[in-house]
C-alpha cells in the first residue's frame, strides 16, 4: 500500500460552477462511480494508524441539523474531521430556529461565516434546495422529509458493490414503509441508474404505486440478493393513520425473520431499526446482516462526498491519494 | 350586488376588432361610449369631444368577470388590499371580482359586509361584490344570517378554504339560502382524505415522498354536493374543480337538470403535477395541479360548457411564507393579472380552445352565475370593456405586477396576449 499523499494547490474549487448534492436525480452514472472510487481509496486511509487526512484543512463544513439524527450527523461530522475540515454543528433544538427564524434566515446567518459546504437535514421537501438558493456554500442534502437522502443511497451502493463485486444484475428487495421513506426514494433512483432491479415489499398503505415494481406478499423477497429492510415508523400507527393495524401484524407478516432469509440473502438495514419489529434481532445479528458495513461506508462515502464537493473531482483523487 | 366605483365617461374606441360572442358581433368597427354607456357601434362614429383611443389591429371585448377572488381584506392587508386587488384585476382587463370571505375576521356579519362595501367604494378600482360565508366563523357548525347578509349586500355565500364538512348543515344552507336569491359556491374537499395532502396523490407526489390530496377527495364532496343541490332543489356552484371525476359529475348533474355550474382556475387548466419537481412553492395549490389526464377533462369541461366559468382564484401569499420549501409554504397563487394571457398562450393560441370560449367563460359566464349583469357590447350597455394585444407578448415581472404579493407560477415566464386597456362601469380603469 502506498503512501496516502495529498498534492496542494488541486483543492480550488471549479469556477463558475456550484456543485451541491441535492437528490440522487442530480448525479450521473459517471459521478456515482467516480464518488464510489473516492470511497474506497478514503477507506484506505482509515486502516491507518493515523487517519486524519490534511485534505481540507481550513476549510469550514456545518452541519445543519433540523431532525435527530446518529449516523448520519456523526458520520458526516467525523467524514469532515478526517479531512481536517473545521466543523460546526448547528441544531435546531436551543438554536434560533427555537425562536421561529426561517430557514432562508439561519442560512444567510451561518453564510456568513463563508461556509465551504453546508449539510442540511430538515423535516421537509426541498429544504435542502431552499438552502441551496440562499447560500454561496455547496449545499449536501442529508434528509429532506420523504424526499431524498442521496449520501445513504451512495453508502448503500458502496456497500453492495463491496459485498458482492458488482451492482449491475443486483436484485434488490426493500420491504416495509416505502410511503414515509427518503431512504427508499433515493435507493431507487441509485439502484436504477447503476443497473439493479428492484422490487417493494410490504403493505399496500405503505408501498406506493410508480416508482418501482410492488408485492404485498413476503415471499417474493425469496428471490433477492439483498433484503433491504426499512424502519417502521412507530408514529404511524397512531389513532387516525392506521396505516397497518398494529405493529404485531405487521411482524407477522412482513417482520424479516430467519425463516424468511434464504441461504446466501444478505440484509441491510439504514438505521435506527427497530428490533423484533421489521427485523428479527437474530437476523439483525446474523452474519447475513451487513449493517455494520453500511455505517463504516457511510463515514468514507461522506468522506468522497465533501472531497468531490470541494476539489475537482476524479483526477485530483488520483492524484491527491494514491490508492494500493 | 357590486360595490365600486362607477364612471360616465366619453371615449371612442377606433378600429378595433370588436367580438362579443353572446352579441354575435366579430367586426372592425368604433364603439362610442357617452357618459359611461355604449352609445354606437359602428363605422368611423363621429369622435365629438370625446377622447379617441386609436385601436387598429387590437381586439376590443367584452370586460373579465372573475368569480373567486382573495382580496385579504379585513386582516391581511399585508398580502393585498382591495385598493392593490383591484388594480391587479383591472390590468388583467376584468371589469368586476367577487371577493372571498375567508378573512380575519370571517365575512359572517352584515356589519362587515356593510363596512367592506364602503371602503371598496372609496378604494377599489373596478366594482367588487363580496361574499359572505354560509356558516359563522366558516366553522361548519350553524349558519350564519344568510338573509340579514344578502340584505346587507352580500353576492354569494361560501366557506371557501374549508368545506361545509357535515351534510345536514349543507343541506340546511342550501334549503334556507332559498329566501335570498344567491348563489351558495363550495369549497370541495374531504378533508380526511386530503389531511396532510400538499400535491396531486399520484406518480409525482410518490416519487417526490410529498403528502398526497387523491382526486377522490374532491370529487366525492362534488358528489356529495349536486346530490344535494338535487335534493333541495337549490342551485350550487362548484368552486376550483381540480380532477376528472369532478368534472364527470358535474356533467352527469347538469344533463341531470340539476342547478349546478362549475368552474376552473388558469393554473388547473395549464399545467400538471410535472411543474411540482422543482418543488417551488408558487407551484403549490388547493386543490392541487393533478396529471394531464385532468387537465384535458378540465378543457373538454371548458370548451363543452359543463364548467361555465374561469375563476383564477387569486390567493396572495407574503413572500416570507413562499419563501421556504413546498411542505410548510401556504397553497395558493396570484392570477388576476396573468388569466388571459395564461389561457391565451397555453389554450388558444395552440388551437386547444377558440378564443371565442376564453372570451365567454371568463366573462359572462361567471356573471351569469351570480345573477351579474353579463358584461357585453351593445347599444345602451354599461362600458364593461377590454382591449387585447393579441400580436403582443410581454414578461411576467415580479416588480411589474400590481398585486400586493407575487406568488406567481408565471414569474419569469413570456406571455402572448396583453390586456392594453380597461373599461370598467364606464370608466377606464387600466391603460
Amino acid at each position: 500500500m502506498s503512501d496516502l499523499r495529498v498534492v496542494p494547490g488541486d483543492l480550488v474549487p471549479p469556477r463558475g460552477q456550484r456543485r451541491h448534492l441535492l437528490s440522487v436525480e442530480d448525479l450521473t452514472r459517471d459521478d456515482v462511480e467516480r464518488l464510489l472510487a473516492t470511497a474506497r481509496s478514503f477507506s484506505v486511509s482509515q486502516e491507518r494508524e493515523t487517519k486524519k487526512l490534511p485534505t481540507l484543512r481550513g476549510r469550514l463544513v456545518i452541519n445543519l441539523f433540523y431532525e435527530s439524527s446518529t449516523r448520519t450527523s456523526s458520520s458526516f461530522e467525523l467524514a469532515a474531521k478526517r479531512l481536517s475540515a473545521d466543523t460546526l454543528n448547528v441544531k435546531s433544538a436551543g438554536s434560533s430556529v427555537d425562536k421561529g427564524e426561517s430557514l432562508k434566515d439561519t442560512t444567510l446567518t451561518l453564510s456568513s461565516y463563508d461556509p465551504d459546504v453546508i449539510v442540511v437535514r430538515h423535516p421537509e421537501a426541498g429544504a435542502a434546495n431552499v438552502v441551496a438558493n440562499n447560500t454561496r456554500a455547496r449545499v449536501v442534502n442529508a434528509g429532506d422529509g420523504k424526499h431524498q437522502h442521496p449520501t445513504q443511497a451512495l453508502l448503500d451502493l458502496y456497500t453492495l458493490r463491496e459485498t458482492f463485486g458488482r451492482l449491475d444484475g443486483l436484485h434488490i428487495a426493500i420491504v416495509g414503509d416505502v410511503v414515509h421513506s427518503r431512504v427508499a426514494r433515493s435507493l431507487v433512483q441509485a439502484l436504477e441508474l447503476v443497473g439493479s432491479d428492484v422490487i417493494l415489499v410490504g403493505p399496500p398503505t405503505l408501498v406506493p404505486n410508480g416508482l418501482a415494481p410492488v408485492s404485498h406478499d413476503i415471499a417474493s423477497i425469496a428471490d433477492a440478493d439483498v433484503i433491504y429492510v426499512l424502519r417502521m415508523q412507530k408514529e404511524r400507527m397512531l389513532p387516525g393513520a392506521s396505516f397497518v393495524p398494529s405493529l404485531g401484524e405487521y411482524a407477522a407478516r412482513w417482520g424479516i425473520t430467519p425463516e424468511r432469509v434464504g441461504a446466501g440473502q444478505r440484509v441491510m438495514h439504514p438505521g435506527p431499526m427497530n428490533r423484533g419489529v421489521e427485523l428479527d434481532p437474530r437476523v439483525a445479528d446474523s452474519p447475513a446482516s451487513l449493517i455494520t458495513d453500511q455505517v463504516r461506508a457511510g463515514l468514507v462515502v461522506r468522506m468522497a462526498v465533501l472531497y468531490d464537493l470541494l476539489t475537482a473531482g476524479p483526477v485530483a483523487v488520483e492524484t491527491a491519494v494514491g490508492v494500493a | 350586488m357590486l360595490a365600486g366605483p362607477v364612471g360616465r365617461e366619453n371615449i371612442v374606441v377606433r378600429g378595433a376588432r370588436v367580438v362579443d360572442p353572446l352579441e354575435r358581433v366579430d367586426a372592425i368597427v368604433d364603439v362610442r361610449i357617452d357618459n359611461g354607456v355604449i352609445a354606437q357601434i359602428g363605422e368611423l362614429l363621429d369622435t365629438n369631444e370625446h377622447r379617441v383611443v386609436d385601436a387598429a389591429g387590437q381586439t376590443l371585448v367584452p370586460a373579465f368577470v372573475d368569480p373567486h377572488v382573495h382580496l385579504r381584506t379585513p386582516g391581511r392587508e399585508d398580502e393585498e388590499t382591495i385598493a392593490t386587488g383591484t388594480a391587479a384585476a383591472a390590468a388583467g382587463g376584468y371589469c368586476a371580482i367577487l371577493a372571498m370571505p375567508n378573512t380575519e375576521p370571517v365575512v359572517d356579519d352584515p356589519e362587515i359586509v356593510r363596512g367592506l362595501r364602503t371602503r371598496a367604494e372609496a378604494e377599489a378600482r373596478i366594482p367588487v361584490g363580496f361574499f359572505a360565508a354560509i356558516t359563522k366563523g366558516q366553522a361548519g357548525e350553524e349558519l350564519a344570517a344568510l338573509g340579514s347578509l344578502a340584505d346587507a349586500g352580500a353576492v354569494g355565500f361560501t366557506d371557501d378554504g374549508h368545506p361545509v364538512v357535515a351534510a345536514g348543515v349543507m343541506r340546511r344552507a342550501l334549503q334556507y339560502n332559498a329566501i335570498t336569491g344567491r348563489t351558495i359556491a363550495v369549497h370541495c374537499e374531504e378533508q380526511t382524505l386530503t389531511r396532510g395532502g400538499h400535491a396531486h396523490a399520484g406518480a409525482v407526489a410518490a416519487e417526490l415522498g410529498i403528502g398526497g390530496w387523491p382526486s377522490l377527495g374532491e370529487s366525492l364532496m362534488v358528489a356529495r354536493d349536486i346530490d344535494l343541490a338535487a335534493d333541495t332543489g337549490q342551485s350550487v356552484h362548484l368552486m376550483h374543480l381540480s380532477a376528472r371525476e369532478s368534472v364527470d359529475h358535474l356533467r352527469r348533474g347538469r344533463d341531470a337538470g340539476v342547478c349546478v355550474t362549475g368552474e376552473a382556475s388558469p393554473h388547473h387548466l395549464c399545467l400538471t403535477d410535472d411543474a411540482i419537481r422543482t418543488l417551488n412553492p408558487n407551484f403549490k395549490m388547493n386543490p392541487p395541479l393533478r396529471t394531464e389526464d385532468d387537465r384535458a377533462a378540465l378543457v373538454e369541461g371548458l370548451r363543452d360548457g359543463t364548467i361555465s366559468a374561469v375563476a383564477t382564484d387569486h390567493a396572495p401569499h407574503a413572500l416570507e411564507e413562499k419563501e421556504t420549501t413546498f411542505e410548510s409554504a401556504p397553497f395558493g397563487v396570484v392570477g388576476l393579472e396573468t388569466a388571459f394571457s395564461a389561457l391565451y398562450t397555453y389554450l388558444v393560441e395552440p388551437g386547444i380552445l377558440p378564443l371565442e370560449t376564453v372570451l365567454e367563460r371568463m366573462s359572462a359566464g361567471p356573471a351569469v352565475i351570480f345573477g351579474l349583469d353579463r358584461p357585453r357590447i351593445a347599444v345602451g350597455a354599461p362600458a364593461n370593456l377590454t382591449l387585447l394585444d393579441l400580436s403582443g407578448s410581454w414578461r411576467v415581472r415580479a416588480d411589474r405586477l400590481r398585486s400586493r404579493s407575487q406568488n406567481s407560477w408565471l414569474l419569469g415566464e413570456r406571455l402572448n396576449g396583453r390586456v392594453c386597456l380597461t373599461i370598467a362601469a364606464g370608466r377606464v380603469a387600466f391603460e
